[in-house]
């Protein structure tokens, strides 16, 4: 626990051939006495998956209400596309090509399913039909089709978590940051998740994801970012970080790594 | 493509407009059988419609509860009045009324927005900035003091004076359509679409692009305009403007309760919840007012409001259009 500051600043080695498409230098904030993300340097390649892992309260969730907009760090940079996001509103960024879901999903309960994907789709087609269309189109991908004119309100966990990746995807991003797309669903329904963020990816969507069904981290991530209070504590392919000692430590604690399994 | 708009379907948009004509001809036939009294009646149903649909844009699509709209009609009908005192006709004073109006809509809403205030935060700025103006036009004397302002009758068209009532009826009836018109416009266009969901998420519709500030504060410039042509109407309807009256939170009152027991955020609401509401407000305060029991009717609204909130929470009309629709299945 007092060691990892020293391997937390070593910059990322990996994947340098790749054009970058998130930049996020020396991102700090600090809410009263609580430093919720320090210093955390990371990138994201054009086209890559990368997964942001760490125990609760590590930071991640602050970390992308930081890069999208919804908060204002204390000091550190965000650059997406090779531009500085300092001041810029989150309809601003998305705008930009960076959606993000929420870990808590906010679907608008009220709005059938499709309206609530149509309000993603607005933004780019301004034509109601057309944005009805991409809509339609977005809901049958993500697999929501059936429950499209159902108030979302009545949707199962499942699907308000599709839902919730639907419209983000609606957005027609370039960067998707995924909060807990995963947690709470059962095997079957994670696995379909998986497969469509994999599709998405093939298609060119670059993802940034916080998750801690671990199954699903290994099979997806290119990349994984550790994060343990607010720090990054590891960087690298899936296998090594999987076995790095220190992320064991942060998430077994100190008593426990000794007799901790790879 | 499987079913057609993304809301659920209610009649075909052929049936609806066939209905709406057919409501319009008999509205516009309807004074030729109607009592003196009764169409005044009507001139309140149809302009209390009218400000209930102004404030429906920002307050029932947008979920924005604006609860001192009664300040843009004061607005309104003092600029009007004030205009027509140095020689400018209503029917321009109209249009200046509702301009000044807006501008003062996006003030208090850049000022709400921006800060963030919502719930009681906003309907709170709201009634301040109503009571305000109520207590400067009652202390400033260049536009009448606590007595208000009194227009002198001369019974001509041009200055918006008519001698037969009916002429105000088909004004109301022709603002109140205006008003309806906008926003059935407002509802199928992409900004009211944002409204409905910006009602029920700020910071899921940023997430999604929505530039939230923008809307919102166009919905509310949308709504003071209508509203603050409204004041034009009552000036020269009424031949006078009172402070308390117009600026006061009774007329803020009024205004509010018709969406909120007719259906606050759907089209039809507002004017459901006038022909309910006012000609039992009327009947009540007539009633009750020659027992000397001023302020009673309010009571009557109390009821209906209470009862609502039970029995029907998003009002009347949303609850009418399921029994219709329960009907044609069976």
């Amino acid at each position: 626990m007092t060691e990892p500051a020293t391997s937390s600043n070593r910059p990322p080695t990996f994947r340098r051939e790749q054009a970058l498409l998130l930049e996020v230098h020396n991102l700090s904030k600090r809410f009263g006495g609580l430093q919720a993300v320090k210093d955390l340097t990371f990138t994201v390649g054009e086209g890559e998956i990368v997964a942001l892992i760490g125990p609760n309260g590590a930071g991640k969730t602050t970390a992308f209400a930081l890069i999208s907009g919804f908060l204002a760090p204390d000091s550190g940079t965000v650059r997406f596309a090779g531009r500085d996001l300092r001041g810029l509103k989150p309809h601003e960024i998305n705008a930009l090509g960076l959606a993000r879901t929420f870990q808590i999903m906010r679907p608008f309960p009220r709005l059938t399913v499709v309206r609530n994907v149509m309000i993603a789709t607005l933004g780019r087609h301004r034509d109601t039909r057309e944005a009805e269309r991409r809509a339609r189109a977005v809901l049958d991908e993500i697999g929501l089709g059936a429950k499209a004119e159902l108030p979302a309100g009545v949707l199962t966990l499942a699907e308000r978590k599709r839902l919730e990746l639907a419209r983000a995807l609606g957005t027609e991003p370039r960067l998707l940051l995924l909060d807990e797309v995963m947690s709470g669903l059962t095997d079957a329904e994670t696995e379909r998740i998986v497969e469509l963020v994999r599709a998405l990816n093939r298609r060119g969507i670059a993802i940034l994801l916080i998750e801690h069904v671990m199954r699903a981290v290994m099979s997806l991530a290119q990349r994984i970012v550790v994060l343990n209070y607010g720090e990054r504590i590891a960087e690298g392919r899936p296998e090594a970080v999987a076995n790095d000692p220190r992320v064991i430590e942060a998430y077994l604690g100190d008593e426990e790594v000794t007799r901790a399994p790879a | 493509m499987r079913r057609g708009r993304g809301e659920p379907s209610e009649g075909s948009p052929t049936q609806k407009m066939w209905a709406a004509a057919l409501a319009v001809a008999v509205l516009l036939a309807l004074p030729a059988v109607l009592s003196g009294y009764a169409v005044t009646i009507f001139i309140l149903i149809f302009f209390y419609a009218f400000l209930a649909q102004a404030w429906n844009v920002v307050g029932g699509y947008a979920g924005q509860l604006s609860a001192g709209h009664a300040a843009f009609v004061g607005i309104g009908g003092y600029t009007a009045a004030l205009l027509f005192e140095r020689g400018v006709t209503p029917w321009i004073g109209m249009f200046a009324g509702g301009a000044l109006a807006a501008v003062l809509g996006a003030i208090i809403g850049y000022l709400g927005f921006r800060f963030g205030l919502r719930g009681f935060y906003f309907v709170l700025l709201t009634v301040a900035f109503a009571e305000i103006c109520r207590i400067l036009a009652s202390n400033v004397e260049a536009v009448g003091g606590a007595v208000g302002l009194y227009i002198t009758f001369t019974g001509n068209p041009r200055q918006f004076q008519f001698q037969d009532q009916r002429a105000y009826y088909y004004i109301a009836l022709a603002l109140m359509l205006l008003a309806t018109g906008v926003t059935a416009l407002i509802e199928r266009r992409r900004f009211g679409i944002y409204l409905t969901a910006i009602r029920e998420d700020e910071t899921a519709c940023e997430a999604l692009g929505v530039d939230v500030l923008k809307y919102k504060l166009l919905a509310m410039i949308v709504s003071s305009f209508l509203a603050g042509l409204g004041g034009t109407f009552y000036a020269f309807q009424n031949f006078s403007l009172q402070p308390g009256a117009v600026f006061g939170i009774p007329l803020s009152v009024e205004i509010v309760i018709r969406p909120i027991i007719g259906g606050a955020g759907t089209l039809l609401g507002p004017i459901l919840g006038s022909f309910i509401l006012t000609p039992l407000g009327e009947v009540s305060r007539s009633y009750f007012g020659q027992s000397g029991l001023h302020g009673a009717h309010l009571i009557v609204y109390g009821v209906l409001l209470v009862a609502v909130v039970l029995f029907l929470p998003q009002g009347a009309y949303p609850y009418l259009r399921k029994l219709l629709s329960r009907r044609n299945i069976a």
